[in-house]
């Protein structure tokens, strides 16, 4: 869709809006500091914090990450289309789409629920050493922020299906979507870095 | 029973310490009693605690950061007055130990950041034409969350005990291990809370700054102070999502047992020193940035010139910025980095000095040929010239890795950032505050009585810190309760204790102004009283609610000064409706909630804290589902106020 200054799409369409959007994006960039925060302590444990607890290699897992890795990206694809469903004004289609991401992002969260208690099972808890430690604060920081954007999406949607479509719900499904992007892009990093990487 | 024990203090038997639990107890009724009284809660609910407007929440903004700054003076004065004589038994040591962590981290979360973004809120809409800042709800729960982290933080003096691991608060020593009592958990909290509403000042600054200047005012033209808001929010943004990890492991660390820094099973106790400081740098550019913005306002309108050497004030500016993130292993050249780190660290530290350097040749340069006038705000820029440069040249003695084997963790360094904090940021918020008062309460402060304060703090100051430097590098080190008579610290130990009380001198002599200043001072003080030069001047005294009548038209760095003698024409067009955000305590309450949840958090007891988090997330909720466009100004309740000030503006 082309923009230009005189035809903005809704989530664009007053000042307020703008000011919000712009106001995210420098939010998002105050996170990408704590993940880097994040990866920088995990790279830092993951060779000399290891104790005498597990290393990474020995309890990775391929499937359930790949699994993860999958849903997540494609809750990224489908919350695209909900954006582009909903500057084309289709409001079912939108709301259908961030349904299905709403729900890529629960199965995402089931696996890695799954996960933990997968961890948990083999003795690679919060408390066994520096990097079992940093490993489970980082995915579980990722975790959390999915758990939160569950929650922030479904009054989105209500909103929606209250209110319809117009600048001020518009402008929050963008938001969100660039939300939801983010933890997206942090995703890439944690199975290239933690999960690909460990598992060399 | 066993439930009540966590929250008793751990065991000294202290009778000044159940004094003071008594005051607190009566000051609050007293506060609560006056309150209902005077039938003021209304009037307190409605203008102040519901406030979105900038200038109400910078208001508030200062003075809790001018109660911090007595809580934490009291913690100095009893240091000094510990350390005043050899062998001394008025504080024991573990209570000097919770002493000096409060005082260090009550004056520079508390009170310095209070401070500085108290001024950022009041000064920069102002400054660029604004009606309000970006986000004037989020700016409403920046302050409650910061008051509520300050509030828990204070709460631990009666409860529970406070934090003894100094304001570095460095594992092993903050540890379960060492610090048993929950006095750590509450630095873990406390800052955590107030933290994330820094770190939403920040975000509503650079959005407030980046578009809401009045037309034409370029970012090359805005006013220096502005320039240093800018700047300072960014490292706001970039450096406190360090220190929110880092104080998340640490609460793991003490509360779930995990092993980010401890010393077994894969824990590293460096790595807190290491994170802590990467945002412990910044910060020390995010208090100063902002003070020298101040000193730059108020050297220029004193010397009645043009600021000198403008882009390189902003150049140098962000050049420090940059370097902030690149020095802070310069806290600890002596825990076994190795002699190419340290090198290298010693070497971006020295390069600090240039930029900072470049900015005091400006300010000197701004006063060459300049017709001074020595007003109190003046007297303090000028203090802070020389003092400001010894403490940045004792700095660069420090950034010498090989020397700081001598200095480290003494006396000397002590002195060295006392001696850039106190002129540097401590100084700049006086004289601000004393600049900008007619702005924010219409009338001028005392300048006789200012300048009795002046001289006793700058006295007072040169005779605490001074002492300290020859004491440090005769081997005193810092943090210790006591000393023997023969080590020969005493006479200057004496002399700092009395530079001490001058001090507290100054800052009761500056509370006395204030009164005298409400009974006496003249209330006919004009809209521009230091005949100033930028944007803030241009409108009324006391500013109305909705900032400019009229939106500026800006086209030049001193906007107001050339619409006063160069003809600028600031206000074309006529007053129309304004658009203004409305009241709401949803901030408060939020924050409420946040206090009770660090508390609970503090101490394990789980059904607390899942009631209080349930309340933030209602809050969070309701605020989604909120609606609120807030309300307009009409065009003729405007006129009507700007005829009462003497037409509009």
């Amino acid at each position: 869709m082309k923009l230009d200054s005189q035809n903005l799409p809704l989530e664009y369409s007053t000042e307020t809006n703008k000011m919000n959007i712009l106001g995210f994006w420098i939010f998002l960039s105050a996170e990408i500091m704590l993940f880097a925060t994040l990866f920088t302590s995990y790279f830092v444990y993951v060779d000399r914090g290891v104790g005498s607890g597990p290393a990474g290699a020995e309890i990775f897992e391929l499937p359930p990450v790949l699994i993860e890795t999958f849903l997540l990206l494609t809750s990224s694809f489908t919350i695209g289309l909900a954006v582009h469903a909903m500057r084309i004004g289709r409001v079912k289609a939108m709301i259908g789409f961030m349904v299905v991401t709403l729900l890529l992002g629960a199965g995402f969260l089931s696996v890695e629920i799954y996960e933990f208690i997968h961890f948990y099972h083999i003795g690679a808890t919060l408390q066994t050493s520096g990097f079992t430690a940093t490993l489970l604060t980082t995915l579980g920081t990722h975790g959390a922020h999915v758990t939160f954007g569950l929650f922030w999406g479904i009054m989105i949607i209500v909103q929606v299906l209250r209110g319809g479509l117009n600048a001020r719900t518009a402008n929050k499904s963008f938001i969100f979507s660039l939300y939801w992007h983010f933890l997206d892009v942090m995703w890439i990093f944690i199975f290239s870095f933690i999960y690909l990487k460990g598992m060399m | 029973m066993d439930f009540l024990d966590r929250f008793s203090i751990p065991p000294h038997d202290d009778p000044m310490l159940y004094a003071s639990i008594v005051a607190i107890g009566l000051v609050s009724i007293a506060i609560v009693f006056g309150v209902t009284y005077f039938k003021k809660w209304g009037y307190l609910w409605n203008n102040w605690l519901t406030t979105v407007d900038h200038k109400r929440i910078g208001i508030m903004y200062i003075i809790s950061a001018l109660l911090m700054l007595f809580r934490g003076g009291a913690d100095a004065v009893m240091m000094r007055l510990q350390t005043a004589v050899p062998d001394n038994s008025f504080l024991d040591a573990q209570h000097y130990n919770e002493v000096f962590t409060t005082h260090g981290v009550v004056m520079i979360f508390f009170m310095a950041m209070a401070f500085i973004i108290g001024m950022m809120n009041f000064v920069v809409p102002l400054q660029i034409g604004a009606r309000d800042v970006a986000f004037p709800r989020l700016n409403a729960l920046s302050f409650w969350l910061y008051f509520a982290g300050a509030m828990l933080f204070n709460v631990s003096f009666v409860v529970g005990g406070s934090p003894d691991a100094g304001w570095t608060n460095y594992y092993p020593l903050a540890g379960t291990e060492f610090s048993e009592h929950v006095g750590v958990n509450y630095y873990n909290w406390a800052l955590q809370i107030s933290g994330i509403g820094t770190l939403m000042t920040g975000i509503n600054f650079i959005a407030t700054i980046m578009k809401m200047r009045a037309p034409g005012m370029k970012l090359m033209k805005m006013p220096m102070f502005t320039w240093s808001a800018l700047i300072t929010n960014l490292i706001i943004v970039f450096a406190f999502p360090v220190l929110t990890i880092a104080l998340l492991m640490g609460t793991l660390d003490r509360q779930f047992f995990t092993n980010f820094f401890t010393t077994g099973d894969g824990g590293m106790d460096m790595m807190w020193a290491n994170l802590f400081w990467v945002w412990g740098h910044p910060e020390v550019y995010i208090l100063v940035l902002p003070a020298f913005g101040i000193y730059s306002q108020i050297i220029a309108t004193f010397s009645q010139r043009n600021l000198y050497g403008y882009k390189s004030m902003v150049a140098s500016m962000v050049i420090i910025s940059l370097l902030s993130f690149m020095v802070w292993v310069h806290h600890f050249f002596t825990m076994g980095q190795g002699a190419v780190a340290n090198s290298i660290f010693s070497i971006t530290t020295m390069a600090i000095a240039v930029p900072t350097g470049i900015k005091i040749f400006n300010w000197l340069l701004t006063m060459w040929r300049g017709k001074i006038r020595f007003t109190t705000p003046m007297m303090y820029s000028v203090a802070f010239i020389p003092l400001f440069t010894i403490g940045g040249v004792t700095g660069v003695m420090l950034a010498m890795a090989s020397a700081d084997y001598q200095y480290h963790n003494t006396m000397f360094l002590v002195a060295h950032f006392h001696n850039v904090i106190i002129p540097g940021v401590v100084f700049a918020m006086i004289a601000g505050l004393i600049y900008y008062w007619p702005k924010m309460f219409g009338f001028m402060l005392n300048e006789r009585i200012g300048k009795w304060a002046f001289w006793n703090i700058v006295i007072g100051f040169c005779l605490s810190f001074f002492p300290m430097y020859i004491t440090g590098l005769n081997g005193q080190a810092r943090r210790m309760y006591t000393y023997s008579e023969a080590s020969g610290f005493g006479p200057l130990s004496m002399v700092s204790f009395f530079g001490a009380l001058l001090l507290a001198v100054g800052f009761v002599i500056i509370v006395y102004n204030v009164y005298y200043s409400f009974r006496y001072a003249p209330r006919n003080v004009g809209d521009d009283p230091w005949n100033a030069r930028s944007l803030e001047w241009a409108t009324h005294n006391p500013v109305p609610e909705y900032n400019f009548a009229i939106t500026p038209n800006v086209d030049s760095e001193e906007a107001f000064w050339d619409y006063k003698k160069n003809g600028h024409d600031l206000f074309k067009g006529e007053i129309k409706d304004i658009h203004m955000p409305n009241n709401s305590g949803w901030s408060i309450i939020l924050a409420g909630f946040f206090f009770v949840f660090g508390f609970f958090f503090v101490f394990h007891v789980w059904v607390g804290v899942i009631i209080a988090f349930l309340g933030i997330i209602g809050c969070l909720i309701y605020r989604s589902f909120e609606k609120d466009d807030g309300h307009h100004i009409h065009k003729e309740e405007i006129e009507e106020t700007e005829n009462k000030f003497g037409g509009a503006k």
